[in-house]
């Protein structure tokens, strides 16, 4: 199994199967690209609806295709199906948003079940037909890769990669929209027009990727890879990169596993390898993950706690609280018998001078000592010059 | 005899300046649903003024602003930027709203809000270089922000936020600088900073219209106003115009008489 899993990541697991997994991966990382700006325009749930829409156009396409005499799994046909109903969808949402005092994740709730309610009742329409090849269309709910041709794959693959470089050319446009809406306006943008760009990207997208992830599950590849890499950076342009490199990352990963597992459905797997690199990214980025901030939080406490015994002790007092008491009896200031030691009042001292001077720097200069954090560690040299300090020390001006 | 031809609606009030006014409105109205929030106003802007619009709340001043951008539909109305159409004139407006419309948590630095003030000259779908960014540097230097180019927007005081808006819209390179409120919740610095501005721009040429509350400090700060209640109350300069007279229309019962006083002589 390992050894397999190892051939198909590498791909050399036969032409059709790496075809296959570079298109999954091209996906994802179209689905990370063009989910930033939906994530950042706060309007993630949006790709939910267009997804679900989907479902009516792929079935009237699938009988239309029966009709004209095929087998109806034209790919191309069940596409321009799911983006056409996909339309209709955010139309949809869009006039009850605008022409009701209802709000949008209401309009998209609604529009989303009625949509897929139609789409589940065309399907078993389908099913009762005994068509040629209707047993694929159940691919579109959950996603398959085994059942992709090589020729598909490529079709998914290019189409991600031109959402992408257009997403890529639009990257400040959309940014700026989604940071200041009217300030852009003011600019004379469009704003209408901007989102209708990003909501056709992610249309794109969704229909590209219906047939490996399954529209249950699509909205996944466009909320998690961004929101995963949100942990990481606080610059537009990396976040972009990096939610890119996740949503590839979990195709690559999720498209391997579910090509040597062709039972479960490739959506869900790959979903998983997505939620995977989101609990790590929650977990274990530096700056906004839980342990980070936690880490962060208990230091403060702990500094906190022992300039509040510190500055006690200089005034001839017992460390206010447990907390303080504990730092400061485990750094050895005070005796078992809460007296003060000789290194305890060597750093009361140099404590009171160090509040003394921050005080008195920040009645001088507020403006300076915003930007400056007194429980950062610091000391008051490691900050300011010394012939400051120097002035801080003498009279006022 | 025929009837006298009738001249067009535009050219209502003849204008007192040679060249374009900056701002011209000729009955502009703007309504909120039912209720009137700008009725029929004219106004004039001075070139090289800095001038503030005043007003109680609900006078509509915001809404004047939006509406002459735009961003609001207006019912009727001509708004001219020197001389031309809104759509040909963007470029020439810097636009500072009020803070609220901001995603705060936005991955943007300090120096990269400033420089979507270069969008317009960068243009679509090309790349911010760095060139841009230096720029964008400068302009921050200029209002005392240098320091924190590379903070996150969210993470700065709300004075500094607002120098960093005022550093976008300077990179705007703007003739016409139209502010909402930018004094309202800030630190002394900043007020100092966004007054420095005002003036710089002031002296390089440009027109400042700015939304303002204190009234205490009109006269100090502008040199010019424009006093609104939903239809203009007077305009002209700061000595014209803060007249107990004058607030007195425009503010009614909402200031006490001894305020209006004060405030008429310190203009």
């Amino acid at each position: 199994m390992s050894e397999e899993l190892y051939a198909v990541l590498t791909f050399q697991a036969g032409y059709n199967t790496s075809i296959v997994l570079a298109g999954v991966i091209a996906l994802g990382i179209g689905g990370g690209v063009i989910g930033v700006f939906s994530f950042l325009r706060k309007r993630a749930l949006i790709s939910d609806a267009i997804s679900h829409a989907t479902l009516p156009g792929i079935a009237i396409a699938f009988l239309i295709g029966i009709a004209l005499g095929g087998t109806g799994r034209n790919l191309a046909l069940l596409m321009a199906g799911a983006a056409t109903t996909g339309v209709l969808g955010v139309l949809c949402v869009q006039w009850i948003r605008d022409y009701t005092r209802l709000p949008e994740d209401t309009a998209i709730g609604t529009v989303l079940s009625v949509f897929f309610g139609l789409g589940i009742v065309l399907l078993s329409h389908i099913q009762a037909l005994e068509a040629a090849g209707q047993a694929g269309l159940n691919s579109f709910l959950l996603g398959s890769t085994a059942a992709l041709t090589a020729g598909e794959a490529q079709l998914i693959g290019g189409a991600s990669l031109l959402t992408i470089l257009i997403a890529l050319l639009l990257l400040k446009e959309f940014g700026a929209v989604a940071f200041d809406e009217g300030f852009a306006a003011a600019q004379g943008w469009r704003i209408a027009r901007l989102d209708l760009a990003m909501i056709g990207l992610l249309l794109a997208i969704v229909a590209i990727g219906l047939k490996t992830v399954g529209l249950v599950l699509i909205i996944a590849l466009v909320i998690i890879p961004p929101a995963s890499a949100r942990f990481w950076t606080e610059k537009l342009g990396r976040l972009v990169a990096l939610s890119g490199l996740f949503g590839g990352l979990a195709g690559w990963t999720g498209g391997s596993l579910s090509a040597l597992l062709p039972d479960m459905p490739a959506g869900a797997v790959i979903v998983l390898a997505a939620a995977t690199i989101f609990a790590f990214s929650l977990m274990f980025a530096p700056r906004r993950g839980v342990i980070g901030w936690a880490v962060r939080r208990l230091k403060m406490r702990l500094r906190a706690a022992s300039v509040r015994g510190l500055l006690a002790m200089a005034d001839g007092y017992l460390p206010p609280d447990g907390l303080s008491y504990h730092v400061i009896r485990l750094r050895g200031y005070i005796d078992g018998d809460a007296r003060i030691t000789e290194s305890g009042r060597r750093a009361a001292a140099e404590m009171r001078r160090q509040d003394r001077l921050w005080q008195t720097y920040r009645t001088r200069h507020p403006d300076a000592a915003l930007a400056f954090n007194p429980l950062s560690g610091l000391r008051i040299e490691d900050v300011l010059s010394a012939d400051i300090i120097a002035a801080l020390e003498g009279p006022a001006r | 005899m025929s009837p006298p031809r009738l001249i067009p609606f535009e050219s209502r009030q003849p204008r007192n300046y040679a060249a374009p006014s900056p701002l011209s409105i000729r009955g502009l109205s703007v309504a909120y649903d039912d209720k009137p929030a700008v009725w029929d106003l004219d106004y004039d802007a001075p070139d090289r003024g800095l001038i503030a619009v005043i007003g109680p709340n609900g006078a509509g001043k915001s809404t004047m602003i939006k509406a002459m951008l735009g961003l609001v539909p207006a019912l009727a109305g001509d708004v001219r930027i020197f001389g031309s159409k809104l759509r040909q004139a963007r470029r020439r407006i810097a636009y500072i709203p009020q803070r609220t419309s901001v995603d705060w948590d936005f991955p943007a630095s300090a120096e990269d809000v400033v420089a979507m003030g270069l969008y317009g000259e960068i243009g679509w779908c090309r790349p911010v270089r760095r060139r841009h960014r230096d720029a964008a540097r400068d302009y921050l230097d200029r209002v005392g922000m240098a320091d924190f180019a590379g903070r996150q927007i969210g993470q700065l005081s709300g004075g500094q936020q607002q120098r960093v808006f005022l550093a976008r819209a300077l990179a705007q390179k703007a003739d016409l600088y139209l502010m909402d409120e930018p004094f309202a919740g800030v630190d002394a610095a900043t007020e100092r900073a966004i007054v420095n501005v005002m003036r710089g721009v002031r002296d390089a040429g440009a027109t400042v219209l700015c939304v303002h509350h204190d009234l205490q400090t009109v006269a100090d700060y502008f040199d010019h106003a424009l006093i609104l209640n939903v239809r203009a109350i007077a305009q002209g300069t700061v000595k014209d115009v803060l007249t107990e007279d004058v607030l007195q229309r425009a503010y009614g019962g909402r200031l006490a008489e001894t305020e209006i006083r004060a405030i008429a002589r310190s203009a």
